[in-house]
């Protein structure tokens, strides 16, 4: 069957209601978003701020629910566009859960800032939308449109902070590249197109695996992953990243450096292992080996700790993408798994990282350098500890969630025998361990030089600070549970390949 | 309860007893006294604890007991599996012994931040402990890296001046050494499918491992590095003066004590243990390397002005014996570099409280500064020449057992090595009488030096059974060799068919 759409078919294709349950956690989000946009202008400023906040938080939290009803229904929707499995509903779970710990860490933000929230929650569970269908899209355009959601809503969010040129700076630089980059997906959808005569991630893989393999498809694959390659900060797509995250609101830093980045990952492994992209293990190699290089040694010298976590988020991205650059189909398994537990070990404690961050920067963000964390360990003890936490999780240290992270991309890449890169990764695993631990030295070994004030933790924040904290250590003391489902879902991912593989 | 009930959990208690007491001080008061006393009570009922696994040892068995294996995640395969053998039992009991030691030096010395302080103390003996009993790889590794925040935060908190320094370069050197294992730990795994130490070893003494003779020299070399960055040897010792000389006494006490240990545990448990072969091949230039420095850690001691890194790097001479005995692939030199790391593991610990006491009342480590002490403070004078006489390994104390026992393992396998050695033992000789005399002989040379109390009595309470223990180590070592022995015996094993292999080529 083609999947071009016939009058007589669409008839047939009427959509049925389990059609609708399968993007229901999409829809939920959308109805949330758009309550809180027509509400906006309708309360006054003082009242908006609490009241689309919970909003906000609300729609979050059934757009959780809706993700539970849709995974009693698992199957295909909306002529074979949308996917409903485990897969997606992992990746669904991870960005709403993040979507809501986001609105959680903003209500505080936001007051302190002084800035009318307005519509930036809404924009929150707008990018959410576009975030989940991506994860569960099996169609290039879809997945465009969806890549074109998720982005739009994080252009504008990187620019809330009105009346600092630099957040304005930093939404520009974001949208000028990011259109840039999402052009070359387009390009890339296009090309596969040509290639194979369809633009449906399952009909594509059948073609490439029954038949020869175009020139064109290796090109397509290449322009296509400009386009992710961007979205995730993986060198060499990356030079956005710091001047982006400094600029933009830090809790959104938070939110941009996970769940966008989750969601193009989910892309990318439903693209390169459903298609078992051909000549991707060269490119993917050289990228992961960049990112993390760069990404660690640009981290070495930064003095502001936004910028520092951008250039964490860019190592990050790289040790993630070495469990793309596994071949064998016995390989897969664990490298798909690996990277859906790497997202979402990464969210926790990125999230949480920011979250801290974003209670320090206080009014106008003006504490953000790493002097301004001098002597923090006296003055507010309990954030700093867990910040350190976060930190030490960033580094990899055992018991919490980033040494699992690590760990299971580590042994995904020596189980495919890319030893080299291997060794590339925990050296530099190792090196980043320097800069993160700076921040800690800086607020335990160092006395305060300046007063710098901290306002006691609001009830919003500390909620949020705890469900990463929980997030981290669950996941890096009882990891079993995530990477079983990662697992199961990393074979439902696969087996039409794998079996015409065998 | 019978001990057959007790022993499966016996070591799961002994390990995270402190980490208990740590979760307890969290929520305690900040009355800084009772938190000393509480420190106290925890550590010193954690050694009562562990001394349950030396009594009820059978010690003619050669393999692990009290073990534990459990598994703890399915996917990778990994066991909370834990045991200890004639070789770890006694790291174990040494970690215990000196941690109540570090609470009452710590007792005057440490005022700011007291809480923190010894929590940090207890969390960090719950990794020592657990370094030395776990039995799977990735908990040995999670132990293992579990031990740097502590010491590391102990270092850079509690410091002295350059303490900052100090603490991240110690936290650097030994993270980058110890990803190397990770990757060797990893490429394990993925070889054959388990973490489990005991496991592996036999499947790798069958041969079962695909691809292990290729790979064996880079695994071999990955676990090395990491311990011996640890232990430390040279070239890889220069992380350890400025952490020793920077740190509090109580985590100099712990680092030279217990944490160097943990590098030639490791490579006496996974270097040899696992692959005895490259183990043999390697071993002519790692002896050297150790002989380089017994002799060069020597010499540099003794021109230090500073005591600190005298002991410092008498530390380094020292562990230096114990790599030599190890690689000397002989029962003597195995039992030997065991019984010097528990030796200097006490007399060491003591030496570095002493320093600390000192410290504490002059605010300075530097030789120079003192001079005729023993008029001033004869009790402090006289235990300080005893964990002196026992550090320089004078007979009848613990120093020597385990020289004498390592120099003949040496004198076995090449005749050179054990004469080199044997030059070890003369200079440690001179540099540490020879700081004793300079601080303690001939006319008080600084007035305030006059005035220096004589030792408190916690502070007695922490160095006299150091003393005590350099004394029974020295007349009844057999009390400790006899688990020992059956244990490097059982790592001896597999050299028997190697030696052939390796000589035949």
């Amino acid at each position: 069957m083609t999947h071009f759409l016939f009058p007589a078919q669409l008839v047939q294709a009427i959509p049925q209601g389990a059609d609708y349950i399968r993007i229901l956690p999409e829809l939920v989000l959308s109805a949330f978003g758009i309550v809180v946009m027509v509400l906006d202008p309708l309360v006054n400023e003082e009242k908006s701020q609490k009241l689309l906040g919970y909003i906000g938080l609300g729609g979050a939290v059934a757009g959780l629910l809706a993700t539970w009803y849709m995974a009693q229904y698992p199957g295909l929707a909306f002529w074979n566009m949308v996917k409903a499995d485990g897969f997606s509903v992992f990746f669904h779970v991870l960005v709403i859960g993040i979507a809501a710990v986001i609105s959680l860490s903003s209500f505080e933000y936001m007051a302190v800032q002084r800035i009318r929230a307005g519509e930036y929650y809404a924009l929150i569970l707008f990018g959410a939308v576009g975030m989940c269908l991506m994860s569960s899209a099996v169609e290039l355009v879809l997945i465009f449109i969806a890549l074109e959601i998720s982005s739009i809503s994080t252009y504008i969010l990187a620019g809330f902070r009105r009346n600092e040129a630099s957040s304005s700076e930093s939404s520009l630089k974001y949208f000028l590249l990011g259109s840039f980059a999402t052009a070359f997906f387009l390009y890339g959808v296009a090309l596969m197109f040509g290639a194979t005569g369809s633009t449906n991630i399952d009909v594509i893989s059948q073609k490439l695996q029954t038949g020869p393999v175009e020139l064109l498809v290796y090109a397509a694959m290449a322009l296509m992953f400009v386009g992710l390659g961007f979205k995730v900060a993986a060198a060499p797509f990356h030079v956005w990243t710091p001047d982006v995250y400094e600029g933009a609101p830090a809790p959104i830093v938070g939110f941009m450096s996970t769940a966008p980045k989750a969601a193009a990952f989910a892309v990318l492994l439903r693209v390169v292992f459903t298609i078992n992209a051909p000549g991707r293990v060269g490119l993917l190699w050289v990228a992961a080996a960049l990112s993390m290089t760069l990404g660690n040694v640009g981290a070495l010298v930064q003095t502001n700790v936004k910028r520092l976590l951008a250039y964490s988020s860019i190592a990050h991205a790289g040790y993630l993408l070495m469990a793309f650059a596994v071949t064998s189909s016995d390989d897969s398994v664990s490298g798909i798994s690996a990277a859906m537990f790497y997202t979402a070990a990464y969210a926790a404690m990125n999230v949480g990282a920011f979250a801290v961050v974003s209670h320090f920067a206080n009014a106008g963000e003006r504490y953000v350098s790493l002097e301004d964390y001098e002597g923090l360990g006296r003055s507010s003890p309990l954030l700093a500890a867990m910040l350190t936490i976060f930190l030490l999780s960033l580094i990899g240290i055992p018991m919490t969630a980033g040494f699992f992270a690590k760990f299971y991309v580590f042994s995904a890449a020596i189980k495919a025998h890319l030893i080299w890169l291997t060794l590339i990764g925990v050296v530099n695993s190792a090196v980043g361990a320097y800069y993160y631990l700076r921040i800690i030295v800086v607020m335990y070994m160092r006395e305060a030089r300046k007063e710098v004030p901290v306002a006691p933790i609001p009830l919003g924040l500390g909620v949020a600070l705890a469900v990463s904290m929980v997030a981290t250590l669950y996941l890096g003391i009882l990891p079993n549970r995530v990477l079983q489902y990662a697992q199961q879902s990393a074979e439902e991912l696969l087996p039409s390949s794998l079996q015409s593989l065998k | 309860m019978s001990t057959d009930n007790w022993s499966p959990y016996i070591l799961t208690f002994v390990t995270f007893a402190p980490l208990l007491g740590a979760l307890l001080l969290m929520v305690f008061p900040r009355r800084d006294r009772d938190i000393r006393i509480f420190a106290l009570v925890f550590t010193l009922l954690t050694f009562l604890l562990s001394l349950h696994l030396p009594v009820h040892f059978h010690r003619s068995l050669a393999g692990f007991q009290y073990e534990i294996d459990r598994g703890w995640i399915s996917t990778p395969n990994i066991h909370y599996h834990m045991g200890v053998d004639g070789i770890s039992l006694w790291l174990v009991v040494l970690t215990t012994f000196l941690t109540p030691l570090c609470v009452l030096i710590s007792w005057h010395s440490v005022h700011d931040r007291v809480k923190e302080f010894f929590i940090l103390l207890l969390v960090m003996e719950t990794a020592l402990i657990g370094v030395f009993t776990s039995l799977d790889l990735f908990l040995f590794y999670f132990f293992w890296e579990a031990t740097l925040i502590p010491m590391a935060l102990l270092i850079g908190v509690f410091g002295h001046e350059r303490k900052v320094y100090a603490a991240v370069k110690f936290f650097m050197y030994t993270m980058i050494a110890s990803v190397f294992m990770l990757a060797a730990i990893l490429w394990l795994y993925a070889h054959t499918g388990s973490f489990d130490f005991v496991l592996i070893r036999d499947q790798i003494a069958r041969g079962g491992v695909p691809n292990f003779p290729a790979a064996a020299q880079w695994l071999f070399l990955g676990f090395f590095l990491a311990f011996a960055v640890k232990v430390p040897l040279f070239p890889f010792h220069t992380w350890l003066p400025d952490a020793h000389v920077e740190a509090p006494t109580a985590g100099s006490v712990l680092l030279a004590g217990v944490l160097l240990k943990m590098g030639t545990y490791g490579m006496l448990r996974f270097n040899v243990g696992l692959f005895p072969e490259q183990a043999r091949r390697n071993a002519p230039w790692i002896m050297v390397l150790a002989l380089i420095g017994i002799i060069y850690g020597a010499l540099v001691a003794m021109v230090q002005p500073n005591m600190k890194k005298l002991i410092a790097y008498s530390s380094v001479s020292h562990l230096g014996f114990v790599v030599l005995g190890i690689f000397s692939f002989t029962q003597a030199g195995l039992n030997g570099a065991m019984f010097v790391m528990l030796a200097h593991g006490v007399s060491t610990g003591g030496l570095f409280m002493l320093a600390g006491i000192l410290h504490e009342r002059r605010h300075t480590y530097e030789i120079s500064e003192f001079g005729g002490l023993a008029s001033p403070m004869p009790i402090y004078a006289a235990s300080y020449l005893f964990i002196v006489l026992a550090s320089v390994g004078l007979p009848l104390l613990n120093g020597f057992i385990g020289e004498f026992l390592v120099l003949s393992g040496a004198f076995q396998a090449k005749p050179i090595y054990g004469v080199l050695a044997a030059t070890g033992v003369i200079w440690s000789a001179c540099y540490l009488l020879w700081m004793y005399q300079r601080v303690f002989f001939g006319q008080v040379t600084h007035d305030v030096n006059n005035s220096l109390h004589d030792l408190f009595a916690v502070e007695k309470a922490a160095v006299w059974p150091c003393a005590v223990a350099a004394l029974v180590m020295g007349v009844a070592p057999i009390l400790w060799l006899g688990a020992i022995d059956p244990a490097t015996q059982a790592v001896l094993q597999p050299f028997a068919q190697v030696v052939g292999k390796v000589v035949g080529q």
